[in-house]
């Protein structure tokens, strides 16, 4: 459905998206994750037609999205990282607005929005800038979803959202790929990647890796150690400089680390009271995608 | 609905509902009229002048008497010398001092009388038209020799009473729909830029085309709404006169909206930011216009380069074409150059809008 074939995105001397590689089946939930600064803004635009790749290809539906935007902009429903719809107008009026956009009327194509839109009939006549943080982002998807899109491009749709309406937008999104759309969404939050089929892992305009949830956990292959002590930092600065560690760092107020080697739990408590580091508890711990990801980044540094 | 009428439609909102964009567009042109046609004026009432009589003959005594019945002088000083003359004008008790040499009627009689007209040159504009006005009273006395007492007739084409309001009316009416026209339409085309409206737009089968116009509809039936308020106010509360035909009036004032939109336009393409945009409105289109127009300082008088750079101001054309409908009652039969200016300026400016519109981020 959608294929990105070596993109690349420069401004100026930087590179904003370093040969991105990557397709997304019909029907499927693809997340794009990384950090602030990362390029996922970079690769939506290029796809939604608003930027130009500087080198490869990006297809949608087989059309280029270079040579046939016109196809492009007529199919894909798309959110930007910024509130985008019209304050000044009501709830109603913004969806009346992009669906005449769109050469369509609400009423056509409500059965796709039937459900969302059920939260916000009660304020359709209030302005969307006096709406709720989650309530504009349900009105901006059903403004993205009017003309039945056969892709959605939501670029963070979930960052400054409160938690509630987060997990909720997510289980919408699940509903929609159900009706045979395509959905990329971009997201800084990890966690939110149990929520996609398939993610891809970007960092500094690299695609780290893509895979499921679970793929990208079990290519974790070191040993993982979580290590509570009394005083956390102090234990942090003697990990980082431990002759078996590959990486140490503060993960929830413990402090991870990963080795190549086994290691004996007891052996290094010793050590570390050795050092200066009391009540020190070490445990083998299961890693999850946090620490696939900072794996990813030393790998990739 | 398709897409063009529900982008109009939306428009209309964004405008009615914008209390400020209201204020602007409708509260300004009246406060602009009202404040040019009754605050500032450049007839001259009564101006304080002194008269250094050095001949004090019967010819002389007559001059002064002539043009001080004029009522646009009053005597404020009794001088007797240069230096008295020089203090009054220090002291700002006068604005002109006429010095009347010796032998004045036999002088006259020979047809070789001067006269010695001395002015506050502080205030320029004013300094000129009390020269210009003892020249003209001047000029009848003399050259007629017309008895002492007589009314004093400078004949004015056009603004028969030079009533300031007949020269700001037409100005008023230019400046007010340059401003609505293009400072509004370009603010409210690169709004859509700023707050990412823009983003999802071009995401969307709307053609460039589409967005422009619709954007710009709506400000078109405003403007020309503006144009016939500041009209009529100039028409009823002033007495600006009417000579020409409306029907003229009405296509010249929509060919000069059409212009300053597509010039609106043109700034929006090159203005990421709405502030960008009212700076650019303001120091590109404004002051030129005020400065380069006609409307306030005459063109004539200005350095060479001015004079040339003013024949790209629109506005100085359809001044021509406003003031020659209003004052002097002609058509098109003898304004269809400027209006071809203007209307090969409007072409130009949609040309260059629609090649620099862009299609993408």
């Amino acid at each position: 459905m959608i294929r990105f074939d070596q993109v690349v995105k420069r401004y100026g001397n930087t590179t904003a998206v370093d040969r991105a590689t990557f397709t997304v089946e019909r029907g499927e939930l693809f997340g794009l994750i990384g950090p602030d600064g990362a390029g996922k803004s970079s690769m939506m635009r290029m796809l939604v037609t608003l930027l130009l790749p500087d080198d490869g290809t990006i297809t949608l539906d087989g059309h280029d999205v270079v040579a046939d935007y016109r196809f492009v902009r007529r199919n894909v429903g798309y959110m930007p990282g910024t509130f985008s719809l019209y304050t000044d107008l009501t709830v109603e009026e913004n969806l009346q607005f992009f669906a005449n956009v769109f050469g369509t009327t609400i009423q056509e194509n409500y059965h796709l929005i039937a459900e969302i839109y059920e939260q916000l009939a009660p304020f359709k006549d209030r302005r969307a800038g006096a709406l709720s943080g989650g309530m504009k982002q349900k009105l901006a998807l059903c403004c993205a979803l009017i003309h039945r899109p056969l892709a959605l491009i939501l670029d963070e749709p979930t960052t400054g959202v409160d938690a509630v309406s987060r997990a909720e937008f997510w289980s919408m999104l699940r509903r929609l790929t159900t009706t045979g759309i395509t959905i990329v969404v971009s997201t800084p939050y990890l966690e939110e990647a149990a929520l996609c089929d398939r993610v891809g892992l970007i960092n500094d305009g690299r695609l780290m890796q893509i895979d499921t949830i679970g793929g990208i956990v079990a290519s974790y292959d070191h040993a993982l150690w979580r290590i509570d002590a009394d005083n956390t930092r102090t234990a942090l600065q003697v990990l980082r400089e431990h002759p078996a560690a590959r990486a140490a760092y503060l993960y929830r107020s413990s402090v991870m680390m990963s080795t190549d080697q086994e290691l004996d739990p007891e052996h290094l408590t010793h050590e570390l009271l050795r050092s200066g580091v009391t009540g020190a508890r070490v445990s083998r711990a299961q890693p999850d995608i946090e620490d696939r990801f900072m794996d990813l980044m030393l790998e990739h540094a | 609905m398709n897409a063009f009428r529900a982008f109009i439609l939306k428009e209309f909102r964004h405008i009615l509902r914008d209390k400020r964009t209201l204020l602007v567009l409708f509260g300004m042109p009246i406060a602009q009229i009202i404040l040019f046609g009754y605050a500032i004026t450049t007839e001259i009432q009564n101006a304080n002048i002194a008269v250094l009589d050095r001949s004090r003959d019967v010819r002389s005594l007559e001059l002064t008497r002539t043009i001080l019945a004029s009522g646009y002088f009053t005597l404020n000083a009794d001088v007797r010398s240069y230096d008295q003359i020089e203090e009054a004008f220090r002291k700002g008790r006068i604005k002109m001092a006429l010095v009347i040499p010796p032998d004045f009627a036999a002088k006259l009689q020979r047809g070789e009388a001067d006269l010695q007209v001395l002015t506050d040159a502080t205030d320029p504009n004013m300094a000129s038209t009390l020269v210009s006005y003892v020249n003209a009273i001047a000029a009848r006395s003399g050259a007629q020799g017309k008895p002492p007492g007589i009314r004093i007739e400078p004949q004015m084409h056009y603004n028969h009473n030079q009533a300031s309001v007949n020269m700001f009316v037409p100005g008023v009416i230019t400046i007010v729909m340059l401003l609505v026209s293009a400072m509004l339409t370009s603010i409210a085309i690169t709004r859509e830029k700023e707050l990412g409206n823009m983003e999802i737009l071009l995401v969307s089968p709307l053609k460039p085309l589409v967005i422009i116009l619709g954007k710009v509809i709506p400000y078109l039936l405003l403007s020309m709404v503006n144009v016939s308020t500041v009209i009529t106010v100039g028409h009823l509360l002033f007495g600006v006169p009417m000579e020409g035909s409306w029907l003229v009036l009405a296509v010249a004032c929509l060919l000069f909206v059409v212009c300053a939109l597509s010039l609106g336009v043109v700034i929006s393409t090159i203005a990421r930011t709405q502030q960008v945009a009212l700076m650019l409105s303001l120091m590109a289109l404004m002051m030129p216009t005020i400065l380069l127009s006609n409307f306030i300082f005459p063109i004539s008088s200005m350095p060479f380069p001015l004079q040339l750079i003013s024949n790209i101001i629109p506005a100085k054309y359809f001044i021509v074409i406003i003031k020659g409908v209003m004052l002097k009652g002609v058509g098109f039969e003898v304004l269809w150059k400027e209006a071809a200016v203007l209307a090969g300026m409007t072409l130009l400016f949609i040309g260059i809008s629609v090649r620099k519109f862009r299609i993408r981020l």
